[in-house]
């Protein structure tokens, strides 16, 4: 079957990456490579939010070609290496449980309403790595309300692509496939919750999580599960992949907590990727002021 | 029972050619690496790609080590025996470089967090107890040292097999409790071979009901 892409604007007519690019050499002439990190040059297209930081962003090769995927293996150089064997069309993506709309829905009708915006997010990575990436797309909130989900629906759940085919990490059993994340309903409502399509103005590359994926940037990475198939309302707190691998160590929330270490990793510092001293991990990945709330009464000590 | 063909290099090939190449075999990794930090080409976290592969050349050079008693018993080449030394210190070497990019690169000499990652984190516990072991074996090394020690430098240097256990440990500690044991594992399978070997050197002709031929 044959899914035409929509006639309306595409992720690359927001931004054309060369222009992008253009600009970027332009500024580095200028000797001016620190200026477009320090103003997070906006993308002509694309709105500007509130939420994202003005530190530097991480390069895109960087961000590209360093990944944890283990659906295309456990080195961070296999998902750059392998997820074109991942086709991104036609996808869709299975919506489900307590909610008035569910279905089965292409790629394109999950998409067609929404228009992008850009956010510069720090990411963190449990294994003490972090980044800044400036992400495309839109609040997951805006997509889950489509749905209507009912009075019953405390949790969302998410599940990437099963295909050992496309993904050939899935032919070992080093996580439970499917992977599967989910998150509180209010987190999954929460403004700063994104559904990304994109990064530095181009479609999203398969091995950061094509054609969509999800980004909750006060969590550690792993929460912001890639290349979403299904989702689901659920009453009850759904299981993860990594929470059933090891559930000492990763436990639901995976909220960035410097004083809740991981046992082979402390979380109190982190290594920006491009620099070399480490610095301070900040609470909630420095979106404490926004989320704190959320958590409120809850010891994060043992809700890790 | 027919004499076994010696496999030999002759002398002074062996002194003045082969051994000074492996010597300079022994260097590339390091110089590999340096060409990568030079060139930028060590990926995202040249950081982290420079310890681990410091780790991991500390590893190989005590399986070789280690390999080179075996091959002795296992094939006519004896002189394999006399690199045996040099290939000791060169793991200490990669041993010592790996701690110092942990210390420096790593943790920059925060020592406050350093104490407290050997104390909570089992992987860096055992690999700094691996360290620790390689020392007296490295301060021992010396001609002067094996005459002085006498018998007890053989005891002492078989501190190699536990160290090598916990080596391998603190790498397969390192990785994620499930899913990355797998480069782990080939360095577990060839030390349970090399230690393998010496245990049923050791025990066959103990319990074999055969009376050994001396």
């Amino acid at each position: 079957m044959l899914i035409k892409r929509p006639f309306d604007l595409t992720d690359n007519d927001v931004t054309d990456y060369a222009l992008y690019q253009r600009r970027r050499d332009f500024l580095k002439t200028l000797g001016g490579i620190a200026l477009i990190g320090a103003s997070g040059f906006p993308l002509s297209a694309t709105a500007k939010s509130a939420f994202s930081t003005d530190e530097a962003q991480t390069p895109f090769d960087d961000i590209t070609t360093y990944n944890n995927f283990y659906e295309f293996g456990t080195d961070k150089s296999d998902p750059a290496r392998y997820a074109s064997m991942m086709k991104t069309s036609p996808w869709s993506v299975t919506v489900g449980g307590e909610c008035a709309k569910p279905g089965k829905f292409a790629l394109e009708d999950i998409l067609k309403p929404h228009s992008k915006e850009e956010r510069i997010y720090r990411l963190r990575c449990v294994e003490g790595w972090s980044m800044v990436i400036p992400w495309l797309g839109f609040p997951l909130a805006d997509l889950l309300k489509r749905f209507e989900p009912t009075s019953k629906a405390k949790y969302v759940s998410f599940e990437t692509l099963f295909d050992p085919e496309q993904m050939p990490g899935q032919k070992r059993n080093v996580l439970d496939w499917p992977y599967a994340e989910g998150l509180r309903m209010d987190e999954a409502m929460h403004p700063l919750s994104f559904i990304a399509t994109g990064l530095y103005g181009k479609d999203l590359l398969n091995q950061n999580g094509a054609p969509l994926r999800l980004v909750v940037p006060w969590k550690y990475g792993f929460k912001s599960i890639k290349s979403i198939v299904k989702i689901s309302f659920v009453e009850e707190q759904p299981d993860t992949s990594w929470g059933r691998s090891a559930p000492g160590e990763y436990g639901f929330y995976s909220n960035v907590n410097p004083e809740v270490d991981h046992p082979r990793w402390s979380q109190r510092k982190e290594r920006r990727i491009g620099e070399f001293r480490k610095r301070e991990t900040l609470m909630f990945n420095g979106y404490a002021e926004q989320v704190a709330s959320l958590y409120s009464g809850m010891d994060l000590r043992k809700n890790y | 029972m027919r004499a076994p063909i010696p496999i030999q290099i002759r002398e002074p090939y062996f002194t003045k050619v082969f051994k000074p190449v492996v010597f300079a075999l022994a260097l590339l990794p390091l110089a590999l690496l340096g060409w990568g930090v030079w060139q930028d080409t060590l990926g995202a976290n040249p950081i982290e790609t420079v310890t681990r592969s410091l780790g991991e050349w500390t590893l190989r050079f005590l399986l070789l080590t280690l390999l080179l008693s075996t091959l002795r018993r296992a094939t006519s080449w004896v002189q394999g025996i006399r690199l045996r030394r040099m290939l000791g210190l060169f793991a200490f070497f990669y041993g010592v470089l790996h701690l110092l990019s942990y210390l420096w690169l790593d943790q920059f000499f925060d020592w406050a967090e350093i104490w407290y990652d050997i104390v909570e984190r089992p992987f860096i516990t055992v690999g700094m107890l691996a360290f620790v072991l390689m020392l007296p074996l490295a301060l021992t090394s010396f001609k002067a040292a094996i005459r002085k020690l006498g018998r007890n430098w053989q005891r002492l240097h078989t501190l190699i097999y536990p160290l090598t256990v916990l080596g391998v440990l603190h790498f397969w500690w390192l990785a994620d409790s499930k899913a990355r044991t797998e480069v782990p594992l080939i360095y577990a399978i060839l030390l349970a071979i090399l230690l393998g070997e010496r245990l049923w050197r050791w025990f066959v002709p103990r319990f074999s009901k055969t009376p050994v031929t001396r």
